[in-house]
């Protein structure tokens, strides 16, 4: 259970005010306008950005104080994602060997998994400047695999994606999340993409992160807040 | 945190290798009153030359940069890249190519006997000035040309719309312009040149030619006046620390013109005066810059038949100083590369290589023979002079590294050896390579500290062209200049290239 208590996160023009819980194994869409504060809300849980006031905590554990590196969290940025120097199979090592030595012989073949997990297998000798964007995004998918932490953040990495493809990298997010059985939280401004991918929809908006409504209804019958947001003359599409 | 304590411990021994030697400096210094009258016509000296050689670098720069910004044509990149290859010439090289050109049996006075004129003589002020501003004006001229280059293309659209004569042009784009960035140029190149102690020692000398760091040398090699040598160094770091202060608060926004270089299309200075009047500026500069260097090549080749054993072995001298030397400095430029690195290595930059060998040297000699450590000094010394160079190139990038990848490396948990093994210095292997490709030529060129410390035995290949030349074995010095001028260029270019290389990113 990731808990938000009384959270406030200092933010440009504001703050953001959070206060719920999320449950193990849920797969969460973060949906707002932009600017209103959806990946503030992100960097907060994965350890980016000190709190005002209020405490974070996962299963117990306080996390409110810890460094991004000591949380159960792995993150997916909008880019640079891969070391653009390093082969696949080197960036994926990283996770099991973050002390940057050569994977063992047991650890190379986890690597080889991953990569066949995400359809790119045999693909380990190539570097990230030489696969397209889809690719791209897939490595790091298998990254997060490799990483194996019970909390999943997704900051828009998808986002440049056309549309078909970015339905393809959600169907196997969320096939990698349930292999690992992580709580997933997906930073996005588009309902459709938490129409097709999420359990649950977090609205950030008004200065709050807002508690979770499950999606269904969300969409059935959105708050008011959200319903100025979509309304808007000009929606901003990713 | 690791990374943290390696920065801390790099500042820490930076602190120490630049403070002790000058709190050395302040406890033997016997005070003003040891100095002589001859010491006070050397701080007016120094000050006179340093004040010529900048205001002819910047004012000389002026014609030829606002050439280089407004015309096209071919080799124009090559005039530019010129610009930057004093920087890493060594100045014993410079100083053999502009006697060649210069000098007594030089092609300018064989000119001049030619049309009757008298000849005139290298030695003393002018030769001074003539080498400092062959050094800097290159330098005058990449500031300004990147000041130049700056002004938005559409002013110059304004301008052609407006239909503005050269007059208006003039006042209302370029004068601006040479009045933000002509002053920090001056102020730069005046304190490059009050720290000048090769050229004086080349082509300055007697009572009437000898700058403050000349007089250190002299104190110390012939008098063994190491009471006066101190003072003097003293005087030194007083004049230079003054002048470096002036200098930052010119300088502010000049920095050391290394930026990119592009064209910006340009309608005015289409007249005829215009085009030969930048014609003639793009020439005179290149003839001065080229003529010099191609003669230490023309007469080296004969003389690289005459090297001897002695040369060779300074040779070898000299490429250990440069390597350990360039290891040293990026030693302490990789844990410095931040804000607070550079103020620190900035210290070293208005510090003299004379006044830290003289300090050095008072520290060492109770304890050892200094001239058994000339080269380490040396080494150390230069590594020093380097830093704040290759903290310059290094920071930026540095920062950039950090920015894109701190918070993947975070959410990867990469140990600080891990994050500096794997992603750091292969990221950073373009900077690295050419801060330590100029790291390596500087000190390879180097001719200061090693002459307050060298005996016979232990020779820079620098210090054994001056006593080639002293001897007046010409032939000899020049092969061994050639020689000098290889080995400085073929460093820089192997450490440059080797950063680029399948540098891939």
């Amino acid at each position: 259970m990731l808990t938000l208590e009384g959270v406030r996160i200092a933010m440009e023009g504001g703050a953001l005010a959070a206060d719920f819980s999320l449950s193990p194994g849920r797969r969460v869409a973060v949906l707002g306008a932009s600017g209103a504060g959806k990946s503030t809300l992100l960097d907060a849980v994965a350890g980016f950005r000190a709190l005002e006031a209020g405490r974070i905590r996962w299963d117990g554990q306080d996390l409110t104080g810890l460094p991004p590196d000591r949380r159960p969290v792995s993150i997916l940025f909008q880019d640079g994602n891969l070391f653009p120097h390093l082969d696949l199979a080197r960036n994926l090592g990283l996770a099991l060997r973050p002390d940057g030595r050569r994977p063992d012989r047991a650890q190379a073949e986890r690597i080889e998994g991953a990569l066949a997990r995400v359809g790119l297998q045999g693909l380990g000798a190539r570097k990230p400047g030489t696969l397209s964007g889809g690719q791209q995004g897939r490595a790091a998918l298998a990254r997060v695999l490799l990483q194996a932490r019970p909390i999943l953040a997704l900051d828009e990495p998808f986002a440049a994606l056309g549309p078909a493809l970015k339905a393809e990298m959600l169907e196997l997010v969320r096939e990698v999340a349930e292999g690992l059985g992580a709580l997933v939280l997906m930073v996005t401004h588009d309902p459709g993409d938490a129409g097709l991918f999420a359990d649950d929809i977090v609205l950030v908006a008004d200065g709050a992160a807002h508690a979770p409504v499950p999606t269904g209804a969300f969409l059935a019958d959105p708050p008011a807040a959200f319903r100025s947001y979509v309304g808007s003359p000009a929606p901003e599409r990713g | 945190m690791a990374p943290r304590a390696l920065a801390l411990i790099a500042g820490g021994v930076l602190a120490a290798l630049t403070l002790g030697p000058i709190a050395a400096v302040l406890i033997r210094a016997g005070g003003l009153a040891t100095l002589g009258p001859g010491d006070w016509q050397a701080l007016r000296f120094t000050l006179w030359q340093a004040f010529l050689s900048a205001l002819f670098s910047t004012v000389l720069a002026i014609p030829v940069a606002r050439a280089l910004a407004r015309r096209r044509f071919r080799g124009r990149g090559l005039l530019v890249a010129l610009m930057g290859a004093p920087f890493i010439l060594p100045v014993i090289v410079a100083a053999m190519g502009l006697i060649a050109v210069f000098g007594q049996n030089g092609l300018v006075n064989l000119g001049l006997a030619a049309l009757g004129l008298p000849r005139i003589d290298i030695y003393g002020l002018h030769g001074v000035v003539l080498a400092h501003v062959f050094f800097n004006l290159p330098l005058a001229v990449r500031m300004l040309l990147q000041g130049w280059l700056a002004i938005p293309a559409e002013r110059f659209r304004l301008a052609a719309s407006l239909g503005l004569g050269p007059r208006a042009t003039w006042h209302v784009l370029e004068a601006p312009l040479i009045r933000r960035i002509a002053p920090g140029a001056f102020a730069v190149i005046f304190v490059i040149c009050l720290t000048s102690f090769a050229v004086a020692l080349t082509l300055g000398g007697g009572p009437r030619a000898t700058t403050v760091e000349l007089a250190i040398y002299q104190a110390m090699r012939f008098d063994f006046d190491l009471g006066r040598a101190a003072a003097l160094a003293l005087l030194q770091l007083a004049l230079a620390l003054v002048a470096g202060i002036v200098a930052l608060r010119l300088s502010r926004t000049a920095g050391f013109g290394a930026g990119r270089d592009r064209v910006v299309p340009r309608w005015d200075g289409q007249g005829a005066l215009a085009r030969a009047g930048d014609a003639l500026a793009l020439l005179a500069a290149a003839l001065f810059l080229l003529v010099p260097l191609a003669s230490v090549v023309l007469r080296g080749l004969p003389g690289l038949a005459e090297l001897g054993p002695q040369t060779w072995h300074a040779a070898g001298h000299s490429v250990s100083v440069a390597l350990g030397s360039t290891a040293l400095c990026l030693a302490w430029a990789l844990p410095l590369a931040n804000r607070r690195g550079e103020l620190l290595s900035l210290a070293a930059i208005a510090i003299s290589p004379l006044v830290l060998g003289t300090g050095y040297y008072l520290i060492l000699r109770p304890l050892v023979n200094p001239f058994d450590l000339a080269l380490v000094v040396t080494a150390m010394v230069n590594a020093l002079m380097a830093l704040p160079f290759a903290l310059r190139i290094l920071r930026p990038e540095a920062e950039t590294v950090e920015a894109e990848y701190g918070r993947l490396r975070a959410t990867l948990r990469l140990t600080p050896l891990a994050w500096l093994r794997v992603v750091w210095v292969p990221r950073l292997r373009r900077p690295i390579g050419f801060a330590a490709g100029l790291s390596a030529a500087l000190a390879m060129g180097d001719l200061g500290v090693i002459a307050l410390f060298a005996d016979p035995d232990r020779a820079t290949l620098p210090l054994q062209v001056y006593r080639l030349m002293g001897a007046y074995r010409m032939e000899a010095a020049s092969g061994a200049a050639l020689l000098l001028l290889a080995l400085s260029l073929g460093l820089f270019w192997l450490f440059d290239r080797g950063g680029r290389v399948r540098a891939d990113t």
